[in-house]
């Protein structure tokens, strides 16, 4: 087994995206994601990669649509309020199917926030990163071997739909270090072709065009359809969650990313008073992994979701279990991070509401 | 195997609480335990306190964030009051007495003061005070084995500065038998 080495969050997806065979990344430093682009900035020049601080969000995501067009592998990364400035470029590259790595390592938001670790950006990745018809394949990892394990598969998922790709992690993931294995690294010649890329057509085929707008209402409509059925092949084949002492549990705790490493403490610590608590941890946000939440259901007195927001993903879960059980929220907001202790008080309480 | 370490490492910026954090931390990898380190990234790092928590675990550690811990090293005053009372019964915290004049004793609680940062300068090795009291409390503690120790400190003095290596396995040392 290769070595493992202690490594921060943000370090280690960046040297995963290396491995993945990402040679291009367009960025600008904001906290807690600044790391990611520093890493970037030492590594990419040793493997031949193209690093560049871009002078704003903006220019960065529309470098990544350039980059993606050609067919290269790209990412950028940024924490809340830059992925907002990114929004519009991201809904271009859906528009124009092209496939690139954002991630975002979220911080308190509205506006310009705090710089501590939040997930308030839940609806903003798997609802409307921003205008029109579409979504992202959302990877929320909770431990830094798993930032590394989907940053390299990131790219392949964003490749094989020829769709955007966002890592969800938060400040708390980004600035941690943990033991980590890194996956091998790809080689040139096992990057899968990309016969739409914008390389050049030397007169021996029609060229290529990548383009997101559309005068013609039915043809957007066609197109839009055409790449709905390609989210009906990701909602079917591309569900990720985990589930932790669920199987008896009486109260099944919701929570994803660095939420879910409280919960999980908070549920042990539950067990230990003897109460039945499990967790159920989302990987993919979307598609949402209704099917295994689902099966959940007919056992659980109770869901308690954990979120670092007011209240984000319990609308995901709400619908999943469909009314069958109560459905209620822990969360602190701001930049906070909840304590296993208050997130322990809760389900005491919810285990107790729910016998009665 | 140990017990589980859930340490807060704290003092100024500068003083080198995060990289004393980091060999702890290392010192479990070497043992494959299960390992957190999380610093403190808000604005008060910058003047002000900066600090770290570690976990050393052999099951899976959910929130890296040390409310509670089992072990405090504290660097100045302001931390030492800020965490004091944040240290479990039967915990065990380390102090440099040559920058934390003024020491308090929860009960339950073992506080062992020594002059690191002066141990340091008497024995021509300044600056390395952080690494005294990790010697300290691994003295106190046992977190990890001896060559675990020995190794995390190897592991995470750049290679290309030799001299330094030398200092901080000094420095052990010193925090060891004092």
């Amino acid at each position: 087994m290769a070595e493992k080495v202690l490594m921060k969050g943000n370090e280690a997806m960046a040297e995963a995206a290396m491995r993945a065979g990402c040679r291009f990344f367009f960025g600008y430093p904001i906290t807690p994601q600044t790391e990611v682009a520093a890493y970037m900035a030492k590594m990419m020049p040793k493997v031949g990669g193209t690093y560049l601080q871009a002078e704003s969000e903006v220019a960065a995501i529309n470098m990544v649509y350039g980059a993606a067009a050609a067919g290269a592998r790209v990412m950028t990364s940024s924490s809340s309020p830059g992925i907002s400035l990114k929004s519009e470029g991201i809904s271009y590259m859906a528009g124009a199917d092209l496939p690139g790595v954002i991630i975002n390592v979220q911080r308190g938001g509205p506006g310009l926030g705090s710089i501590q670790p939040s997930q308030a950006d839940y609806w903003q990745a798997t609802k409307a990163t921003g205008h029109g018809d579409f979504h992202l394949v959302v990877y929320a990892p909770s431990t830094v071997q798993e930032m590394a394990d989907f940053a390299f598969k990131a790219f392949d998922t964003a490749d094989e739909y020829r769709v955007p790709v966002m890592i969800m992690a938060d400040g708390m993931l980004g600035q941690m270090m943990e033991p980590v294995v890194l996956p091998e690294p790809l080689s040139a010649d096992e990057l899968p072709e990309k016969p739409w890329a914008t390389t050049g057509h030397a007169m021996k085929r029609l060229h290529n065009v990548v383009n997101s707008l559309y005068l013609t209402a039915e043809d957007l409509e066609d197109l839009n359809r055409e790449r709905y059925e390609r989210y009906a092949t990701i909602i079917e084949n591309e569900q990720l969650s985990e589930s932790y002492l669920t199987e008896d549990a009486d109260i099944v705790l919701v929570a994803f990313g660095g939420a879910a490493r409280v919960a999980r403490s908070a549920v042990n610590a539950a067990r230990e008073q003897g109460v039945k608590a499990g967790l159920f941890r989302p990987i993919t946000l979307w598609p949402f992994p209704t099917e295994a939440l689902s099966a959940l259901v007919p056992q659980a007195k109770a869901f308690l979701d954990v979120e670092m927001n007011m209240g984000q993903m319990i609308e995901d879960v709400r619908l999943a279990v469909a009314g069958a059980a109560p459905v209620e929220f822990f969360g602190r907001t701001g930049g906070v991070i909840p304590t296993p202790d208050e997130v322990l008080a809760a389900i005491v309480a919810l285990n107790e509401k729910a016998g009665e | 195997m140990a017990q589980e370490l859930s340490c807060v490492v704290a003092g100024f910026g500068g003083q080198g609480s995060l990289f004393a954090g980091k060999v702890i931390a290392t010192a479990g990898l070497i043992e494959d335990r299960e390992v957190s380190w999380m610093p403190s990234y808000g604005p008060e790092m910058r003047g002000g306190t900066a600090n770290c928590s570690v976990t050393l675990s052999d099951a899976p550690i959910g929130s890296p964030l040390v409310l509670a811990p089992n072990a405090l090293i504290a660097l100045n005053q302001p931390s030492f009051d800020k965490f004091i009372d944040t240290v479990v019964d039967g915990g065990t915290v380390v102090v440099d007495t040559a920058m934390v004049p003024q020491l308090s004793e929860p009960a339950g609680v073992t506080v062992i003061g020594i002059p690191a940062t002066k141990l340091c300068e008497e024995a021509g090795i300044k600056g390395l005070g952080n690494i005294v009291l990790i010697g300290k409390l691994w003295a106190e503690v046992g977190f990890c084995s001896r060559e675990a120790l020995d190794a995390a400190i190897a592991k995470c003095v750049p290679a290309k500065r030799p001299e330094k290596l030398e200092q901080n396995r000094r420095a052990i040392e010193l925090g060891i038998s004092a």
